[in-house]
């Protein structure tokens, strides 16, 4: 008997429905009239992918639908090029839809929704935190050629966190990790409180992911770059990959996955946080 | 900035990525707002009189970024693909595994 019920509300709704919001939660309603797709899965349903301008900011336009965010808010971005990025995004899905390949995007939506509900001190102070249990200030006393590793590159960016910020850092072997005093904490949370909302969303994205506050300023001050970072982040993985060998299905995807999870991150800060113009000066002859 | 390479390179390694992320291709990938942005970025920022002009090394580093997302994300569908797209196997399958077949049960189980 269900069965029956469940094909009325499939094809034909009796009740008058409000056109369908073309929202980004993988969630299958109406599904008599696209072919099966495995829960979590969604089909491509939309032929082109477009953006226009609206009141707050730039929009995207699936086929005629705007795009919503999984708590069904218009989907607004501030900056054109990002939106041209989620664009891309959408528009580089195949036959179903993935949203784990989708970095942006849900860069977006957490920017935009704010699950959490985290105000700006809540976020500052969480990425600040992070530098207490700072990857590239926890060092190894043996095997010795893995300790010389972390000195020689690990080093190098320590220093030049220390000049730019004028900060002392340092690191540590013992467990309890590094002693930061609280005037580093201070200058690193009246630098992050410079940053817009957007911007902090991705700060504290990239420094989880990265699992280091030092490395994700080095690559949003673009002192390194994001593979370098990655591979920073990684030292040990690598020298032991380098020591026993690589196993493509584990290291590589671990690798590509945080590298595109890093690159999202930084690139959704720097077009959150930027105002380009373009300057034009006469050629002189 | 270490090991950026030339604006060049991450320029065609930016137009491949976006030919390969074209994906219903509905229109050529030259059509897309990503490539006539791209295109158009580089475009503006080619020529400057200064030698070390912080708006071209800020861009760099965006593209340099964009390209690296790009393709890290198609290298992390293809292995997933490879290794991780199958799912689970089927109760028969793993009966097979070590030797025994499910029995015939017309009536359904029990």
């Amino acid at each position: 008997m269900w069965r029956r019920c469940r094909r009325l509300l499939c094809g034909r709704c009796p009740l008058p429905r409000p056109p369908p919001a073309a929202d980004s939660t993988a969630s299958l309603r109406s599904g008599g009239s696209r072919a099966y797709a495995p829960p979590g899965e969604r089909k491509r349903f939309y032929q082109n992918v477009s953006i226009s301008q609206g009141e707050g900011g730039f929009e995207i336009n699936l086929d005629h639908r705007k795009l919503k965010t999984p708590q069904a808010k218009l989907f607004t971005v501030p900056s054109e090029a990002l939106a041209i990025a989620v664009a891309t995004e959408w528009d580089s899905q195949k036959d179903t839809i993935k949203f784990y390949t989708m970095h942006l995007t849900t860069l977006c939506n957490t920017a935009l929704d704010n699950p959490t509900q985290r105000s700006k001190m809540q976020l500052i102070r969480a990425a600040v935190k992070f530098l207490e249990t700072d990857t590239i200030c926890y060092r190894v006393e043996e095997p010795p050629a893995l300790a010389e590793l972390q000195r020689n590159e690990w080093d190098p960016i320590v220093a030049w966190a220390e000049e730019r910020y004028n900060v002392a850092i340092g690191s540590s072997t013992s467990i309890l990790g590094p002693n930061i005093p609280a005037s580093t904490k201070d200058t690193f949370v009246s630098h992050l409180a410079s940053y817009n909302m957007w911007a902090l969303q991705g700060i504290e994205y990239i420094i989880t992911q990265l699992k280091s506050l030092i490395l994700s300023m080095g690559v949003i001050d673009r002192h390194i770059t994001v593979e370098k970072a990655v591979l920073l982040s990684r030292l040990e993985e690598e020298y032991q990959i380098q020591r026993w060998g690589n196993v493509e299905w584990a290291h590589d995807y671990d690798l590509c996955e945080l590298r595109a999870r890093a690159a999202a991150g930084t690139l959704f800060v720097h077009l959150c946080s930027e105002s380009s113009t373009v300057k034009h000066k006469l050629l002189q002859d | 900035m270490a090991a950026l390479g030339t604006p060049l390179r991450t320029f065609r390694g930016l137009l491949r990525e976006l030919r390969h992320a074209n994906g219903r291709a509905s229109r050529p990938y030259r059509d897309t707002p990503a490539y006539q942005h791209i295109v158009a970025a580089f475009r503006a920022n080619r020529v400057t009189s200064e030698k070390l002009c912080r708006a071209q090394q800020e861009l760099h580093f965006q593209a340099a970024t964009y390209l690296c997302l790009l393709r890290s994300v198609r290298q992390h569908e293809a292995l997933h693909q490879e290794y991780h797209g199958r799912g689970e196997r089927s109760p028969e399958e793993v009966a097979g595994l070590v030797g025994f077949r499910l029995p015939q049960q017309p009536g359904g189980k029990g």
